[in-house]
């Protein structure tokens, strides 16, 4: 027993080192998606204390729209743009009729209205473009679906050309939030907003704008998150459940920590992977990737509540 | 000091009669009027409690997001009605508050907290460096902290954050709340030369609400005091320091000795009904 849990594992991983790769290598595809998400819901809660339920149904509702469009007659990156004005319009919407009007209300409040929201765009989304699967539009947008293989220590190695797009898409999606946010005027203000909201009005910084503006953030991610994941498992209300993954990523890295977002996603997303198939599926019959990641977030809580990176609460005395 | 050509002087901002509650119930102002002239520094004293901050506060229009509310009474600046702007509009019209507590933001660092003081302005990326090099000289200590992130500084160089980030959105008008907050004596001293250098080199007014009214009225060119939201008194900053109430009251000093408290506080009750 102590042998299979502590030792074999390891004497795999060194006796087939390109299998490893393999592993890993699909834990950094799903864990890049588990950060982005991560990153919407950080944003979000950082500039307006409000757990964004609704960010799951957002991925959902931007991959449809993007297909619906698609399947209406627009070409596929009209579509794309198309949709994003879409995502829009929704963070317009939801500022204007859902968070302006329960301004200074308690958190828990706004985070029920987000239940709301996310409730109003399943029932809309099905109205709208049917509740049935449909097919990402993926070689449409000219999303390479080959694959690259290599063959490390005379092993194989297989990248999935679609992969290797989602992690670059989705690398230089996070290295552009990063410089927004740390080398321009809004993105200042975003971070300004989430120290503290008093002083940030008192210097002018409108509540409202950089409420839209993140929704909008959220809104480009739930679009980027769509179509990446869509493309593997089709587009279906069932693609909100990644939004959920980003759950553990958050408690791992704290609620308002945006480094602590992405290096959470990251490593859940290669932790859970490892584990399944080298404790998971030997030793517990498979399936953990569903439930790893809240174990390992739940152990982490024990010890640092305020998360792996929680932004560390500044206190003189 | 104000002499007789700084009377003269254009008024910027003028409250009348202003009423303010909270929450529908609370009564904080019952009644405040006050004038800032252009160019000047003006004191706005008063214990705790006395409606200071509120006041100005209800000037910042900071006040909605506490709930708060101008119920009466109308507040102009440069003879313009301004309690329907929100805080944003204030401040490109010219007039920003510094928080009593300083409330910079703890997680950027110095530089980055003054230039979010230039949030609201369009003159593009040139003037605003030329204004980042202005708030450093006056507040030299802010260039050697520029990395540091502000929540890691101390209260003085807050403080100091606090005015720079305000003076860098090229205001017309400060409204500074309690500079002097938490802050040792011989700091206070040097908050106050340096607002009183802003105020002549860059003509920058400031109405300023203190509760150290020693100093603020060495400073300060007018002042108003205000008690139990109401103004009590008003004058240059000399009459007010040399008028025998406020000597024994807020500067505790007195021609004819300690009275007892008793007295003292029938007195002040009496004046307060009087006004």
């Amino acid at each position: 027993m102590i042998y299979d849990v502590f030792v074999a594992p390891f004497a795999d991983m060194i006796e087939a080192p390109d299998f490893l790769m393999q592993v890993l290598w699909e834990g950094l595809v799903s864990g890049i998606l588990y950060a982005l998400i991560a990153l919407g819901f950080v944003l979000i809660y950082r500039s307006s204390r409000i757990f964004n339920f609704a960010q799951g149904i957002m991925v959902v509702f931007a991959a449809l729209t993007l297909v619906g469009l698609h399947a209406a007659g627009l070409p596929a990156w009209i579509a794309v743009a198309a949709t994003l004005v879409v995502m829009f319009v929704l963070a317009v919407t939801v500022e204007r009729v859902v968070l302006r009007p329960l301004v200074g209300q308690p958190d828990i409040i706004l985070f029920m209205a987000t239940i709301g929201i996310t409730l109003f765009l399943i029932g809309f989304g099905e109205i709208i473009f049917g509740g049935e699967n449909k097919v990402m539009i993926t070689e449409e947008l000219g999303i390479p679906t080959g694959d690259f293989v290599f063959e490390p220590f005379g092993g194989l190695l297989i990248l999935q050309q679609l992969d290797v797009t989602v992690v670059i898409v989705a690398a230089l999606l996070v290295c552009a939030l990063l410089a927004f946010l740390n080398f321009t005027r809004m993105g200042r203000a975003i971070r300004a907003l989430g120290d503290d909201h008093q002083a940030a009005l008192s210097v002018g910084i409108s509540l409202q704008t950089i409420w839209v503006l993140v929704w909008f953030i959220a809104g480009i991610i739930a679009l980027v998150t769509g179509i990446a994941w869509g493309a593997r498992a089709g587009v279906s209300f069932a693609l909100e459940v990644i939004a959920y993954k980003a759950l553990p990523v958050l408690m791992l890295g704290g609620l308002e920590s945006i480094t602590g977002a992405i290096v959470g996603g990251l490593m859940i997303g290669v932790l859970e992977k490892v584990f399944e198939i080298y404790w998971g599926q030997p030793l517990l019959g498979g399936n953990t990737e569903t439930w790893f990641a809240f174990v390992l977030a739940l152990i982490v809580l024990l010890f640092r509540p305020q998360g792996l990176f929680g932004e560390r609460i500044i206190e003189r005395v | 000091m104000l002499d007789a050509s700084e009377t003269q002087a254009e008024t910027l901002l003028e409250v009348n009669n202003i009423e303010v509650i909270y929450n529908h119930v609370i009564l904080v102002l019952k009644g405040v009027s006050l004038s800032v002239k252009e160019g000047g520094i003006t004191a706005l004293l008063g214990g705790n409690g006395a409606g200071k901050t509120t006041t100005l506060k209800a000037i910042s229009n900071l006040l909605h997001s506490e709930r708060g509310e101008v119920t009466k009474g109308s507040i102009l600046y440069r003879g313009e009605r301004v309690q329907h702007l929100d805080p944003a509009a204030l401040v490109k019209k010219g007039v920003i508050q510094v928080m009593e507590g300083r409330h910079c933001f703890g997680h950027l660092t110095v530089e980055e907290n003054l230039r979010t003081g230039a949030y609201t302005r369009r003159d593009g990326k040139g003037a605003i460096e030329a204004d980042l090099d202005m708030v450093y000289t006056y507040f030299p200590r802010l260039k050697e902290r520029r990395r540091s992130q502000a929540g890691y500084t101390s209260g003085g160089e807050q403080q100091m954050c606090a005015i720079g980030r305000a003076l860098m959105s090229r205001p017309e008008t400060i409204l500074l709340d309690e500079p002097s907050m938490g802050l040792a004596p011989q700091l206070v001293e040097q908050i106050f030369e340096i607002v009183r250098a802003v105020n002549e080199g860059e003509g920058v007014s400031f109405l300023l609400a203190e509760q150290n009214t020693n100093v603020a009225l060495r400073y300060a060119h007018a002042g108003y005091i205000l008690e139990n939201g109401r103004v009590v008194m008003e004058g240059t900053a000399q009459a007010l320091r040399e008028n025998d109430d406020v000597k024994e009251f807020y500067l505790g000093v007195s021609d004819e000795g300690r009275r007892s408290f008793r007295n003292v506080r029938s007195y002040r009750r009496r004046k307060r009904w009087l006004s």
